[in-house]
């Protein structure tokens, strides 16, 4: 059984973060962080230092003994500042320990039930919660995958089937008319792929403090008032306004603080049929974008059509409430009207959505593509070896495919076959 | 308890109906092979060769469970080869042209020699239905025999089509007659059905070849058999032959593309990729100027040569025409021509993974007619359903071969949770812990489970423990004694000199060493048997990666452990996605690691399931 950890509470500022590792070599990462640990079930303060002594945080430390435990494994839990730098530190020094990674979602749940130390009715309830969680899931791989990152997983996807059916093609098929020896085409393969994911891993450390933040889409038909909404949001002239419809044809973003969590107010340009081809351009745009963001919010004239199909809670409003519109739902950037609300609204939206997206999964999608690059990197070794070692490259080439599920999506064993099919007649 | 004729009663005497028979009759099941004819036992109406990448693991598990194939091929094997020799012992697959004669004849020796075995002349047309459960079969004519559970190994007998050209008629393999009055009943009990092709080549006459123009492929010097009782070949080794088409020949079957039946559209079956007709090859890969052909003697005492390479479904007239265009050919004389062949198969996501038809208690189904393709995985099949068949008679608990322990597991669960979409055929890639899975341990890792379900005889069983006890001893001998770098160095061995003292069997890991290097350190190994130090070799190189994958096998046990309940509500578990809840409803997976193998089956999701899987089995034993 590995040992998992991840973060319990909410991604975000807060007072207090709490991280917990579970399994069999829980109190040995403890230590590690922690030097020594106070005695089960009482707290106890100490300082948390990473491999090269640096101090990570002051925090409060609780253990709980195999069987008496929420997973039922042995447990250590660290009640950090709830800082995001703080966390996200804590977390990739956890992530470098050998013998543990990051838990999948719902894992530590699994684990309390196989332990059998959840009980029935607790289970009932935790549903709602884990429906929740893949639909965060979904969202998250969704706009992972729209963005640079797919276009690379994809790419990386690609080399991959390529190389583990050049090397399966030469072990399956072996009396029939395949070439003989396919290392130099799949060193090739895999020196690309590991260079790209050096860089990812290195993207991701940088992007991760800079940009972790949700994406909130004003979305609407020209002229309906999005620029105006977004200036009155953000407190400043960040998007040109004019009367003139279709003014606003590249995606304007603002960043922003909502109840302590970054996010980004993306203004996109108005959803209409256009022949103006640079509009359309910026048009087609804004729909891909406002589609990939967390939540929309959309602006409606009377009578007026959504123009994009709103997801499970994107927030409608009428337009223009300073022009008669009146009720809850009207809002005005020009007066102001319902904007406060607004706030609110996004606030709690957001709030119980970073319960489950955030750090986590980038940081593990770092380890996984470290875990993989290891991988790739004795697969190399292997196919340069003088010593035929055909099917230990293709086990690591297995193994790094598996650690990079994660992003380039499951590799099953019929892609592989499509792949050699595809490429060599077989058949003696 | 009703008093039944036998315990168990298998269908067809083909590779899986024999295997079913004998695997049955070992167990202790009073069992009857039903069979058109005896003549038929055994009959390789296909390429005349067993074994090969994937397939040869399959036969070395058959043998570790006791079966027959394995035996019966070593007998009439006369071209012994180790595929892919230099590519690491865990995808080296032994391979063999087989003498159809003497394959067929050993068969049914055998068949006839077995205990609790007995073969009987007929043909099935219905089955004796009780209470909705199979137990027995009607035979043409009338006559009933009862038994406890059904093996049906009919192959490619339902609603068989023969296609030669524009041609077609009903027919089995070719000279047989297709069981309608059988494919009727099954329909009966709502199957789902699909439909598969495959094609034979022309057979030529051997005399007629020009062999000394010809390319030729020898046997190894060193045959590896597939039996662990067998030492050494048995018949004398032959070479097979080698040519290859031409622009000519790929002309003549341009020209003629639509009179073949394929591409006249006269069959609506779906054929392998990895097997694909002369016509497919030409078409698909037009670049391609030559495409390999074997010429494999089918015996040695019959001129009949099998053209591996060239299945077809031309006329005879444009069969002859494109075989008189090849090298060595030219004058070459069509024995039979080649011909496809359509057929009905079970979709064997109905079957669980006894093989066991999950709607209808007592019939088991094994072989071709669950959508697979070769002798190997159909006997692999015949071996599980004959096991099971024999354990379900008794009143005694089923046996599931896993993935973790052998490709008969990989084969039997790919079947039953993903269906098939072509002619299933086993290849090692299928495998995910092929380092573990190897065809020179077999025995280790089936053996044991078959003395302990009373399926091994007792000359396996000698055989067996004597092999472990030497392994043993030799094991703790390589372990024991330890080495430095520089008394390596002294034999040849370059190693960093780090002080580090490795054991023998550390050593047997590095490349560069192998068990001849450990008899120089240590003279007193000589007496360790090349059986034993070859598979030393073997463990020790893999030591590493079998123990991660120790880890991987670990947790998919766990996962296998958590059985999903038959008749299961995945419609109602709430939280899942309506995605998931339909893809769960479609493939029915019985256990929580074959719902983790399925595409968008999310960690959560998993959470979710077995806490209804939980819930559903406290509330049947409250």
């Amino acid at each position: 059984m590995d040992t998992i950890f991840a973060l319990a509470t909410s991604a975000g500022k807060a007072g207090v973060a709490v991280i917990r590792i579970s399994g069999p070599h829980a109190f040995e990462a403890g230590r590690a962080l922690a030097g020594d640990l106070p005695k089960t079930r009482v707290a106890g303060l100490r300082r948390l230092m990473d491999q090269d002594g640096l101090i990570l945080d002051e925090a409060l430390v609780l253990c709980f003994e195999q069987g008496a435990s929420f997973t039922g494994e042995q447990v250590v839990e660290l009640q950090l500042h709830g800082s995001v730098a703080v966390i996200s530190q804590v977390l990739r020094v956890l992530s470098d320990m050998p013998q543990l990674r990051m838990a999948e979602p719902g894992e530590f749940t699994r684990r309390a039930l196989t332990s059998g130390q959840l009980d029935l009715a607790q289970v009932e309830g935790l549903a709602d919660l884990i429906d929740a969680e893949t639909e965060a899931q979904r969202r998250q791989a969704f706009r992972v995958l729209s963005g640079e990152l797919g276009s690379k997983a994809e790419g990386w996807r690609r080399d991959l089937i390529r190389a583990a059916a050049l090397i399966e093609a030469t072990i399956d098929f072996a009396d029939e008319d395949v070439p003989v020896d396919v290392s130099p085409e799949v060193t090739e393969l895999l020196l690309g792929v590991r260079a790209s994911i050096a860089t990812e891993i290195s993207g991701v450390e940088t992007a991760e403090r800079i940009r972790s933040g949700f994406e909130v889409a004003i979305v609407g038909a020209p002229n309906v008032g999005k620029s105006t909404l977004l200036n009155r949001l953000a407190g400043r002239d960040a998007a040109i306004t004019s009367e003139y419809a279709g003014t606003t044809r590249d995606i304007i973003e603002v960043r922003m603080d909502i109840a302590g969590l970054p996010v980004t107010l993306l203004d996109t340009a108005g959803l209409r049929e256009t022949k103006d081809h640079v509009e359309a351009i910026g048009i087609g745009r804004a729909r891909e974008r406002a589609t990939a963001a967390d939540l929309r919010v959309f602006l409606v004239e009377k009578g007026g059509a959504l123009l994009l199909e709103p997801q499970q809670g994107d927030i409608v409003l009428r337009a223009k409430g300073d022009l008669g519109s009146s009720g809850d739902d009207a809002i005005s950037g020009l007066t102001g009207q319902g904007v406060d609300d607004l706030v609110r609204r996004l606030g709690e939206i957001l709030s119980s959505r970073a319960a489950n997206v955030g750090i986590a999964t980038r940081n593990r999608h770092r380890s996984a593509m470290m875990r993989a690059d290891e991988s790739l990197a004795l697969a190399e070794r292997h196919i340069s070896s003088s010593f035929e070692e055909t099917d230990i490259v293709a086990e690591e080439l297995r193994t790094a495919v598996r650690a990079l599920e994660a992003l380039v999506g499951r590799i099953d064993v019929e892609n592989l076959l499509d792949e050699i099919f595809a490429s060599f007649c077989l058949g003696k | 308890m009703k008093h039944f004729d036998y315990d168990v009663v298998v269908i067809g005497g083909g590779h899986a109906g024999a295997e079913a028979a004998h695997a049955s009759a070992r167990m202790g099941a009073r069992t009857a092979l039903l069979t058109l004819s005896r003549d038929g036992i055994g009959v390789m109406s296909c390429n005349p060769a067993i074994g090969g990448l994937g397939k040869g693991h399959l036969v070395r598990e058959i043998d570790a469970m006791d079966g027959v194939m394995g035996k019966v091929a070593d007998r009439a094997g006369i071209q012994f080869r180790l595929l892919n020799r230099r590519k690491g012992p865990a995808v080296q697959g032994p391979r063999t042209q087989a003498d159809r004669k003497i394959y067929r004849e050993t068969m049914l020796s055998f068949t006839e020699a077995q205990e609790n075995l007995e073969i009987i002349d007929g043909e099935a047309v219905d089955f004796l239905m009780v209470e909705g459960a199979v137990r027995g079969v009607v035979l043409e004519g009338g006559s009933e025999i009862s038994s406890a559970a059904v093996v049906l190994t009919t192959g490619t007998f339902l609603r068989g089509v023969i296609h030669i050209g524009d041609v077609s008629r009903p027919g089995g393999r070719m000279g047989d007659k297709p069981s309608v009055k059988l494919a009727e009943r099954i329909d009966a009990f709502g199957l789902p059905l699909g439909r598969l092709k495959t094609g034979t080549p022309p057979r030529l006459d051997g005399r007629t070849i020009d062999w000394p123009a010809l390319e030729s492929q020898p046997a190894d010097d060193d045959p590896t058999m597939f039996s662990f009782l067998s030492r050494a070949p048995f018949a004398r080794q032959i070479s097979c032959g080698i040519t290859h088409t031409n622009a000519k020949t790929h002309e003549i079957i341009r020209r003629n593309l639509d009179r073949s039946a394929m591409y006249g559209g006269h069959i609506s079956g779906v054929g392998p990729r990895y097997c694909p007709s002369i016509e497919d090859k030409i078409v698909r890969f037009a670049d391609k100027e030559s495409h390999q052909i074997f010429l494999e003697p089918e015996g040695l005492e019959d001129h009949t040569v099998y053209p591996n390479g060239i299945s077809t479904s031309l006329p005879e007239d444009v069969q002859e025409a494109y075989i008189h265009s090849i090298a060595g050919l030219e004058q070459a004389v069509i024995l039979q021509p080649g011909y496809a062949i359509e057929y009905d198969y079970v979709d064997p996501r109905a079957l669980d993974a006894t093989l066991r038809v999950k709607s209808v208690p007592g019939l088991f189904l094994a072989g071709q007619i669950n959508g697979t393709t070769g002798y190997e995985e159909a006997a692999a099949q015949g071996l599980a359903a004959g096991i099971n068949a024999a354990l379900a008679s008794a009143g005694r608990e089923p046996f599931q071969f896993s993935r973790a322990d052998s490709y008969i597991g990989v084969m039997i669960d790919d079947l039953i949770s993903r269906g098939v979409t072509e002619p299933y055929r086993m290849f090692t890639s299928r495998a995910e812990f092929r380092l573990s899975l190897r065809a020179d341990n077999a025995d280790q890792r089936l053996t044991p489970i078959a003395i302990a379900l009373g399926c091994a005889g007792t000359e396996r069983r000698t055989v067996f423990e004597d092999k472990q006890s030497r392994m043993k001893l030799a094991r703790q001998r390589i372990s024991e004694k330890t080495y430095t770098a520089k008394e390596l160095s002294a034999v040849g061995v370059g190693l960093t000199q780090d002080g580090a003292r490795r054991t023998g069997f550390e050593l047997l890991s590095l490349p560069s060493v192998d068990f001849s290097t450990l008899r120089l350190l240590d003279p007193g190994l000589e007496v360790i048997d090349r059986e034993v130090s070859g598979q030393l070799e073997k463990d020790a190189i893999y030591a590493h990666y079998i123990e991660r994958q120790q880890r991987d096998v670990e947790a998919m046990r766990r996962d296998e452990a958590h059985i999903i309940p038959e008749g299961f509500d995945f419609l109602n578990v709430e939280g899942l996605t309506t995605e998931q809840k339909v893809k769960l409803d479609r493939l029915r997976p019985s256990n929580l690691a074959q719902a983790a193998r399925m595409e968008g089956i999310t960690p959560a999701a998993l959470t979710l399931l077995l806490s209804k899987i939980r819930q559903a089995k406290r509330s049947q034993s409250a």
